[in-house]
């Protein structure tokens, strides 16, 4: 039972949190930026096509440039030699923006704790979804973005995140 | 042993200690004589060593034998048409001043100088180009030296602005800033990558452009160096299989077998007959789904999605049956030294048949779209066009070789595992153009199905693990039940199979060409030095020859031509 302004408007007009809308506007349309670099890269790969189809969770339209973009996939092993194109295309995106770090390589340096592999992107650029697994299952990818999806339910419009965040770029 | 190739090198070069390993012959000359020795190599017909496969350096270090000195500089060549394998070796007492540079003999020994002046620190005298290629251009120090801490970070905070090398390489064409203010036209500097996705992985292409056409080219890499050699030697043989697997992950078991096989012919061990044709059927049927994912990715480029569709579903398939295999879609770490991991599953016949079939309707309906397709012929045909006397110089091999009519092809001209069994053809393009490429790639997968249907009625029962508890686990009654199985188990776990002291080099024919091992070995369970002879390397450095006169659009396809992955390229 509708009570106080929406009993006046009666059934034609809603009301709600300017958070909620937005939000919900947000969950479902994810436009992914692939930061492909290794063998996770080709599990997205599996991700994105037809027996798996990312489009379910209304995130196909993988863009390539960062600026068109609210999520970045950091699929594989980033080195130091590419830590600082990954903060600049971090950077290029627009916010609000989400980061998940897709493999152990992203997220930890996996396998490779030695010279030149940073360990875990999270030194670099501030991560919302780690994905374990070497590589792992396309399936893992869908869950992170059903995570990310959950998170921004409980997102605030007016809240700049990760505002604080510090890297040793930075 | 080799004796007639040893016969044939000492007879060359009398005064010049020779030995025979393995299939190779090695020579150790001093500095003063490589020059003189790499050129006759290269140059008198009776020898014709021809393609350089790799360049690197051994650094004595922590070897437990003194050596001549502590840095030793190898050039591994390979004479192609008479199928020998020639190490030359040089001592280097003093990295600073170095040896003199093979540059001006292939073109390969370029990108192969520089990653042996980043990876240890020998300077190369007289090379055009000697800079970091691997590793980031703020790094200090050189990682696969013995006294560098493998964990000592160096972090990168700008990148490399490539400015001096585009403009040299302009100026090499004629174009200066002199006369880019005389013509019409301005040239134009265009980055792609290493976050492109035309760059399938991350590899920097940076052009300079007249309108829409290449006039200079220079490549940067080693943005996917995760550090697998430096790693691999803290690690057991069998431990190093996994990182095998992450090399080129597109066809992730072929590396498990070349590494499988690079050590066990060096332990001397004949693995059975049942594991030889396993390794023959699963290299062949993931030497067909490298070629579909090259070829997927090369069409979408090209603006032929639905060929994307036709190709990588049948990839994503075949991934159900690789994971019902080997536990694992990708990273498939399947083979063992000795042998491997296990037996195929029951019913793995039926399944792989189904598999083969569905790979085969794919390929076909792909070729449908492809076959007669005017845009195809169009942009392929006479574009980005290598010859064979070309790709040699760049040390190129596989497909893309093949593609510049050069008939080489080691399961044919070098057989391992039986190959000669085997009812086969090479599949040679005339051109060396992009249209060759793809041709061959295709024609290779169909052949490729026909070896595996072969080895599947010709493959016998028995055991898939040689029965030696000094290379293989002991079965699991004999570790329970009595005190050698166990020991035998526990110091194959901790200390590694245990391989003799000594160094050698072993080549398979994986799906993008040429996977050569070099192997230097202290007598323990973990390799010394584990150096990579990767396909796709020596294929990008002759990328730039390739595209330049030819349209930025051609260029982004004939990346996807050549098939270049970045775990493989950079290690």
């Amino acid at each position: 039972m509708a009570l106080g302004l929406e009993a006046k408007l009666g059934e034609s007009v809603l009301t709600t949190k300017l958070d909620v809308v937005v939000n919900w506007g947000r969950q479902y349309s994810l436009w992914p930026m692939v930061f492909g670099t290794a063998c996770c890269a080709i599990e997205f790969m599996s991700a994105a096509a037809s027996q798996l189809d990312i489009s379910r969770w209304g995130a196909e339209v993988v863009r390539f440039s960062p600026r068109q973009a609210d999520l970045m996939l950091v699929c594989g092993t980033i080195s130091y030699k590419q830590a600082p194109i990954l903060k600049r295309i971090y950077e290029q995106m627009p916010e609000p923006k989400w980061v998940v770090a897709m493999g152990a390589c992203a997220s930890s340096g996996g396998v490779y704790d030695n010279y030149c592999t940073v360990q875990g992107i999270d030194e670099i650029i501030p991560v919302d979804v780690y994905i374990s697994g070497c590589p792992p299952r396309p399936e893992a990818v869908l869950d992170a973005l059903m995570k990310i999806q959950d998170q921004i339910k409980g997102e605030s419009v007016l809240e700049d995140r990760h505002k604080d965040f510090k890297g040793i770029l930075d | 042993m080799n004796n007639t190739a040893l016969e044939l090198i000492q007879g060359a070069f009398p005064g010049a200690a020779c030995e025979a390993v393995i299939d190779s012959v090695v020579i150790t000359v001093q500095p003063a004589e490589v020059e003189k020795t790499l050129s006759r190599l290269k140059n008198e017909p009776s020898l014709d060593f021809g393609l350089l496969l790799d360049v690197t350096a051994i650094d004595y270090l922590d070897y437990p034998t003194k050596q001549e000195a502590r840095f030793c500089v190898v050039y591994t060549l390979r004479s192609w048409a008479k199928n020998l394998v020639v190490q030359v070796r040089i001592p280097v007492a003093d990295p600073e001043v170095g040896i003199p540079t093979a540059t001006h003999l292939w073109e390969s020994a370029n990108w192969g100088e520089r990653e042996t002046f980043d990876q240890y620190g020998i300077h190369f005298q007289g090379h055009p180009d000697l800079r970091r290629i691997l590793n980031h251009w703020q790094f200090e120090g050189h990682p696969l030296r013995k006294d560098y801490v493998i964990d000592h970070r160096q972090v990168c905070y700008e990148s490399d602005s490539l400015e001096k090398e585009i403009k040299a390489r302009l100026a090499l064409k004629g174009v200066d800033d002199a006369t880019m203010k005389d013509i019409n036209t301005e040239i134009m500097f265009l980055n792609i990558g290493p976050a492109h996705p035309a760059t399938h992985g991350a590899i920097r292409i940076l052009t300079a452009l007249d309108g829409e056409t290449v006039v200079a080219n220079v490549n940067e890499i080693g943005y996917l160096h995760r550090g697998f050699e430096k790693t691999a030697e803290q690690r057991t043989y069998n431990q190093v299989i996994p990182l095998t697997d992450r090399l080129n992950y597109c066809s992730s078991m072929m590396n498990n077998v070349a590494y499988a096989k690079a050590v066990e012919s060096w332990l001397g061990i004949e693995i059975t007959d049942r594991a030889k044709f396993m390794r023959v059927i699963l290299s062949e049927f993931y030497r067909a789904l490298d070629h579909l994912v090259c070829l997927a990715a090369l069409f979408v480029d090209m603006g032929g999605l639905t060929n994307y569709w036709y190709l990588y579903n049948e990839k994503e398939s075949a991934y159900d049956l690789i994971s019902r295999l080997t536990g694992a879609r990708l990273t498939s770490s399947f083979t063992r030294i000795g042998g491997m991991y296990r037996d195929f599953y029951e019913g793995w016949e039926t399944d792989l048949e189904n598999q083969l079939q569905a790979i085969e309707k794919g390929v076909q309906d792909s070729l449908g779209l492809v076959a007669k397709n005017r845009i195809v012929h169009d942009r392929s045909q006479g574009i980005c066009v290598l010859p064979g006397d070309r790709a040699l110089q760049y040390g190129f091999t596989g497909p893309n070789l093949r593609a510049s009519g050069v008939e080489f092809d080691l399961r044919k001209d070098s057989p391992y595992y039986n190959y000669d069994a085997f009812d086969f053809s090479v599949p040679v393009g005339s051109n060396g153009d992009l249209y060759d490429r793809i041709m061959v790639r295709f024609e290779e997968i169909f052949q490729s199905i026909s070896i595996v249907r072969q080895a599947m009625k010709m493959i016998p029962k028995g055991p898939v693990n040689v029965a030696d508890n000094q290379v293989c686990l002991p079965p699991k009654a004999e570790v329970y039940d009595n005190i050698e199985g166990l020991a035998s188990h526990f110091k194959l776990v901790f200390e590694g199979v245990q391989t003799p002291a000594g160094e050698w080099y072993d080549s398979f024919e994986a799906a993008n060409g040429e996977l050569g091992f070099h192997f230097v070995s202290d007598g323990s369970g973990q390799p010394y030095k584990c150096k990579v002879r990767p396909p796709c390397f020596y294929t990008m450095g002759g990328f730039h020859e390739m595209v330049e006169g030819e349209m930025i659009a051609d260029a982004v396809i004939n990346l996807s031509s050549i098939n270049i992955i970045g775990g493989e390229l950079d290690r």
